[in-house]
């Protein structure tokens, strides 16, 4: 528990930093060696690899959206596939061609410089609509609602038709800037692009985009009230954050987040059924931030690219013997069992996921440097009088004491 | 009228059987304050484990059922020991994910033994057996449900209010730290909470795959309409559990013999949501659920 508490005692004295784009040099060529191995990867990948990564990138911006909530904010939400499927079906609702026939589902075929960013909004907006009610609860209760919610929503998805095409799904726009549509294969400055190259190309921004706002509210005045409220209601309140507005602000920006992801996801799939929107998909997420890291931009990448990257990996190699109709598991199962396993392992002993190990390593590197004396950062080792100083003398078993008050 | 009063006799069958999984949530909260999200899951080991007793290790009803309770009895007390024991004063957001990780685990176990494919119910009386009066068709399934719940209820009522170990339980659910000072041993509490609601939830297991006469990894999510009934009933009432499980089985069954008469308002499924729109109302106007007690909390 202690080396636990100091890691992110350590990362909480990082955070507390003044807003950053890019931060220090070695920022700077880690930036560069990233983006450097980004335009490889995009020159050599096959269109196979393309899929898996476009995919792993979408789902990372949903997880994005649940830390918000459960990691930094520490409310408990199983309602992400709900969301996102707001965020999809407005995209189809906006974007979608126009019926031809009165049995096609609607659509306006509007740009997509309306869909996307209406997807993100109206799923925020049905947040703030459901966030009143649902914020006055607290732990599991709070994921009972959620985990309602998404039950009530595949009712309703499965009933409208003309929105969603009924059980049988609809197809989804394609994003398209004027004839350069993304499905097909486009020239552009003599490069000749494939499809999945431009999804490539769309996502990854919106995802770094994503990454570096949510980063950036959590070295904020907001970002540290949302950390306030998980660690300890009653004292948030005391130290002047309104518990209200900083738990709305949390689950406004993970609906905003997880409709931006199922409008990408829908468009990239083309063709979903009311039925993908499930609580199993929900809990991939939580399973995504536990495994990757709560409370860390970074966790709920690597979280994304284990429970939703991984199985497709094992499916592309084939790894697996072709299961019979009665027993055996497929990849996504085999991963699931991978993924359930970890989050006991994980949440027993390193409640901090993946990320937590190579923190924990970075400062075991850091203090072998210190005694060779050469000293690391000067700003990683002074220790900023601040929220977290008090935090970490309050010790783990009272703050949880507070919650439960 | 029949119609209806054949609706109201299943809807409280049905309740009796989310009776059942809600009391395994309950016992369990009340002596850890854990909600126990892998319980469907657990639900669904039993039952599966009860039907490959007698449908491929051919072994006889009962014997298969003490095989599914045994089994889950042993998987709640071995999570509770290895795992739970050592998140005790952890927030609540990881206990509870710890035990949707189990969920996963002990699902994907499942599909891994079983696949995804429905296979038949064990049950000890034929599907179809029962009889009627006036009209109205008393299924033996039906009937062994209430039966049983009854007999469950009453079971732990004496278990609760005249043995050593209930009254340790109920001491404990009241305040911890003041059994533990009066020598009540909190870990024996623990371990008995999780084996009793493990084996009630193969029970109910096994009712509602008889209920459903297949079954396929889907049934732990029926297990979650239980969620409904103990919130309509207070979270920590053990009576709210039963009662709250009746009302919404009620609720569920009867929406489901009439919705097809608003089919064009409705749609279809409309029975499948009604416990947690039932459930929405109730934490709206009523947080505390209809026997639960009411916390006080003021800043």
């Amino acid at each position: 528990m202690n080396a636990s508490a100091t890691t992110r005692k350590r990362s909480i004295d990082a955070q507390a930093q003044p807003p950053r784009l890019f931060g220090s040099l070695s920022r700077w060529i880690v930036l560069c060696l990233a983006l450097l191995a980004v335009v490889i990867f995009f020159s050599v990948a096959t269109e196979d690899w393309l899929t898996i990564v476009n995919y792993t990138l979408i789902a990372a911006i949903a997880s994005l959206g649940l830390n918000v909530l459960s990691g930094y904010t520490g409310q408990v939400s199983l309602g992400m596939a709900f969301f996102m499927a707001i965020g999809a079906y407005t995209a189809a609702l906006l974007g979608g061609t126009p019926p031809t026939s009165p049995l096609d589902p609607l659509g306006f075929g509007l740009s997509f410089f309306i869909w996307l960013p209406a997807a993100g909004i109206v799923a925020a907006l049905l947040g703030a609509l459901i966030g009143p009610t649902a914020l006055r609860l607290k732990g599991f209760y709070l994921g009972i609602v959620t985990l309602s919610l998404v039950f009530i929503g595949n009712y309703i998805f499965i009933n409208a038709r003309g929105l969603t095409g009924g059980p049988q799904g609809r197809t989804f726009p394609v994003p398209a800037i004027g004839a350069f549509s993304f499905d097909q294969q486009n020239t552009i400055f003599g490069i000749t692009l494939t499809s999945g190259q431009q999804f490539f190309l769309l996502i990854l921004p919106i995802l770094a985009l994503s990454a570096l706002f949510v980063g950036n509210v959590m070295r904020s005045r907001a970002g540290r009230a949302f950390k306030a409220v998980r660690d300890n209601e009653v004292g948030a309140t005391i130290m002047g954050v309104n518990l209200f507005e900083a738990k709305m602000g949390a689950f406004i920006l993970s609906s905003f987040l997880a409709g931006i992801s199922g409008a990408l996801f829908a468009s990239y799939s083309r063709y979903v059924i009311p039925n993908y929107w499930s609580l199993a998909l929900s809990i991939q997420f939580v399973a995504a931030i536990i495994v990757g890291g709560i409370a860390s931009v970074w966790g709920s990448i690597l979280g994304a690219a284990f429970v939703f990257g991984l199985p497709l990996v094992i499916d592309q190699f084939s790894l697996l013997p072709t299961g019979s109709s009665s027993g055996g598991l497929n990849s996504g199962d085999l991963n699931a069992f991978i993924y359930g396993f970890l989050i006991i392992v994980f949440l027993l002993f390193e409640p901090g996921g993946v990320l937590g190990i190579v923190r924990r390593s970075q400062a075991l590197v850091r203090k072998l440097n210190i005694h060779g004396g050469e000293g690391g950062e000067p700003a990683e080792i002074t220790d900023l009088p601040s929220i977290a100083g008090a935090r970490s003398d309050v010790g783990d078993s009272s703050v949880t004491k507070g919650e439960e008050a | 009228m029949a119609y209806f009063v054949q609706l109201v006799f299943a809807g409280v069958a049905l309740g009796c059987i989310y009776a059942l999984i809600g009391l395994g949530f309950t016992i369990i909260f009340k002596a850890s304050e854990v909600i126990n999200f892998a319980q469907g899951e657990l639900l669904l080991v039993g039952a599966y484990i009860v039907s490959a007793g007698v449908f491929e290790w051919h072994l006889a009803f009962f014997l298969a059922l003490l095989l599914g309770i045994l089994v889950t009895v042993f998987i709640g007390l071995l999570f509770e020991r290895l795992v739970l024991r050592r998140m005790i004063g952890r927030p609540v957001f990881s206990v509870l994910m710890i035990t949707i990780g189990l969920g996963i685990v002990l699902h994907t176990l499942v599909i891994a033994k079983w696949g995804s494919n429905p296979i038949p119910a064990a049950t000890p009386f034929e599907f179809t057996s029962g009889f009627n009066i006036g009209g109205v068709h008393f299924g033996a399934n039906e009937l062994w449900t209430i039966i049983v719940t009854v007999l469950v209820c009453a079971a732990l009522f004496y278990f609760f209010r005249f043995t050593k170990y209930g009254l340790a339980m109920r001491a404990t659910a009241i305040d911890q730290e003041a059994a533990l000072s009066i020598g009540i041993n909190i870990r024996t509490v623990y371990a008995l909470a999780w084996g009793i609601s493990a084996a009630i939830a193969t029970i109910g297991g096994v009712f509602l795959s008889i209920n459903a006469i297949a079954i396929d990894p889907t049934l732990g999510n029926i297990a979650l309409l239980a969620f409904p009934a103990i919130i309509l009933g207070g979270i920590d009432s053990v009576s709210g559990a039963v009662v709250g499980g009746i009302i919404i089985g009620l609720a569920q069954v009867v929406t489901a013999g009439y919705e097809s008469h608003f089919a064009n308002i409705l749609g279809a499924g409309f029975h499948e949501i009604t416990p947690y729109l039932i459930m929405i109302l109730i934490l709206l106007i009523r947080p505390y659920g209809l026997f639960g007690t009411r916390k006080v909390e003021r800043i």
